[in-house]
């Protein structure tokens, strides 16, 4: 048993908790971070786009010694049929910056580098320790946490749970519910290795200039999902992502469909004669800004994936992870420098502060999106992506056809597949929910 | 129940590190004579095909070469048909890349 007093624990070192053990040991806060990985970083998984912002507000001069992959210059979204796909890429000289916005990174390999950063700033981190369960005193107030290493608890006047999407711990005690199948997306994802040069010949790119690719439609079968494929230096990572219950409810299985998208006319030739060095698989919180559950009590907070704080529209995960590990830290920070006790009242304040963020303004503002896409799937990633191809074939094949009948016919295939009111349905729910 | 076999998930699990922890597996399936249907999906929706039939036709887990996704989880836990916890600190997979 660790006889010591923590002023906080943190379980995890993934995104969030890091945030928050940096900011809370940079601040002279005792704390102790425990992760069950053999080093931080080995059991998590990304694609990864890096938001420089959001990690600029806790090491200023990260771009010394991070090991990022490529800064981005360009943008695609895919939609994608069985044979072809019409895109959107954006690309820009301007994201040739010195501090560029977003680069792409190996997460095993950032969180590493990030846990080192906690640790310099003074916390104590202890991995390869499986946190088993919250210690709570007789009125259900968490008092600290117990593990797998020694038995007995360590104490704490806070634990921050960062503990990831499956939140296990959290769930245990019934501070929260567990993960349901329409809430969560599975993705798989292969790191395919190739020469350098080679990786920027087939994307276009000149030195450290990075791309990504996002891409949604029939690579998903009619279920709720999107792949995607990043560039790194030497290798891309490629992966596919879709709701649980559409797994469940459809018996595909996750690696065919990651085969299908590997295989698909617009991807095979980027990864061609490619060696995967690994797979991986993780789960994606999906349900958005109604699936967020209570952040805070007595002497607890939760962040990040365990507090379902994820964008899938923006595909933004990481950046809301290191955010509200932050402020729910200067929220902690706050309420021991007044010498307030952390208890659920006190600990209001991380909600509050998490509200004037971006981070509940941005989940706010898509949270009928999760339930739209959900419940349209097939239109959405079946039907649409096949009318829009075909739309895009009939307008630039060059056969004798009279532009005026050309649109016709397109206009009929699209109201003969979702009939008028669909299509307007669609549209105004599409633009209700995006608002 | 035909589980997809056109792609080798032995060969993708192959390049990964895992560190196993003999004789204590995370994830247990209750015992059962005929498997309801969320079992019945994890056949299929594991990414690490975990699950398999034995030759009475009932679900079993061979834990070696899972990812830790939680999926199964999600599908089975509340139904009873799993227990499902993370490995010792240390054991189980460990991304290179992630
Ligand atoms: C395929 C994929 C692609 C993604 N792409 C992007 C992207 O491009 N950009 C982006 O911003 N986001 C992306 N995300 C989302 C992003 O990865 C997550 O939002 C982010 O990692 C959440 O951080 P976290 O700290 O909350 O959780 P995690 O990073 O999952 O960290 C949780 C940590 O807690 C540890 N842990 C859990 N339970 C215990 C316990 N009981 N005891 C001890 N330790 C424990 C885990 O080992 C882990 O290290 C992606 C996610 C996936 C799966
Ligand atoms: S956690 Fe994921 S990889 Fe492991 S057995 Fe369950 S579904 Fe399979």
């Amino acid at each position: 048993m660790i006889e010591e007093r923590f002023d906080a624990i943190v379980v995890g070192a993934g995104m969030a908790g890091n945030a928050a053990a940096l900011t809370m040991a940079k601040k002279g806060m005792k704390v102790l971070q425990l992760e069950r990985g053999e080093y931080a970083g080995s059991k998590n998984v990304q694609g990864a786009i890096l938001y420089a912002d959001m990690l600029e507000k806790l090491i200023p001069e990260f771009r010394e010694d991070a090991p990022l992959e490529r800064h981005l210059v360009e943008q695609r979204f895919w939609i994608m049929d069985n044979r072809s796909h019409v895109g959107l890429h954006y690309r820009s000289e301007d994201f040739n910056e010195e501090r560029a916005n977003r680069y792409t990174i190996i997460r095993a390999q950032f969180d590493r580098w990030f846990s080192s950063k906690v640790r310099e700033a003074g916390a104590t981190v202890l991995c390869e320790t499986t946190v088993t369960d919250l210690a709570q005193d007789a009125y259900g107030r968490v008092i600290g946490v117990r593990t797998d290493r020694q038995d007995g608890e360590i104490h704490a006047d806070v634990v921050v749970l960062a503990e990831g999407v499956s939140g296990l711990l959290g769930t245990r005690a019934r501070l929260r519910e567990r993960p349901k199948p329409n809430k969560v997306a599975l993705a798989v994802k292969e790191m395919h290795f190739l020469p350098r040069e080679t990786i920027e010949a087939r994307f276009n790119l000149n030195g450290d200039e990075g791309v990504v690719i996002e891409a949604a439609g029939t690579i998903s079968g009619g279920m709720t999902g999107m792949g995607f494929i990043y560039a790194n230096k030497e290798c891309i990572s490629l992966g596919i992502g879709c709701l649980v219950a559409d797994f469940q409810r459809t018996g595909r299985t996750p690696y065919e469909l990651l085969d299908r998208f590997k295989r698909h006319p617009s991807v095979a030739p980027l990864i061609e004669g490619s060696e995967v060095k690994e797979y991986a698989a993780h789960l994606i919180p999906e349900g958005g800004y109604k699936a967020i559950p209570q952040l805070y009590g007595d002497g607890w907070v939760v962040v990040g994936d365990a507090a379902q704080l994820n964008n899938a529209i923006h595909r933004e995960g990481s950046n809301l992870a290191m955010t509200s590990g932050r402020i729910a830290a200067e929220a902690i920070f706050q309420a021991k420098s007044r010498r307030l006790a952390m208890t659920k009242e006190n600990l209001a304040l991380y909600k509050r502060m998490l509200d004037r963020s971006f981070v509940l303004k941005d989940m706010k503002k898509y949270k009928d999106m999760p339930r739209l896409m959900h419940t349209n799937s097939q239109n959405f990633f079946l039907t649409y992506p096949q009318l829009i191809s075909k739309a895009m074939q009939t307008y630039l094949r060059v056969d004798g056809t009279p532009k005026t009948e050309k649109q016709k016919s397109t206009l009929k295939s699209f109201v003969n597949a979702r009939s008028w009111i669909g299509l307007f349905g669609d549209a105004f729910r599409f633009a209700r929910a995006w608002r | 129940m035909k589980v997809e076999r056109s792609v080798r998930v032995e060969d993708k699990l192959f390049c990964n590190r895992y560190l196993v922890d003999a004789g204590r597996p995370h994830i247990k399936v209750r015992a059962h004579t005929k498997p309801s249907p969320q079992l019945l999906a994890l056949l299929k929706a594991c990414p690490a095909r975990c699950y398999d039939l034995n030759d009475k036709e009932q679900v079993e887990v061979t834990v070696d070469g899972c990812m830790e996704c939680g999926t199964c989880r999600v599908i089975g836990e509340p139904t009873g048909d799993i227990e499902w916890g993370y490995p010792r600190g240390g054991y189980g997979v460990l991304f290179k890349f992630g």
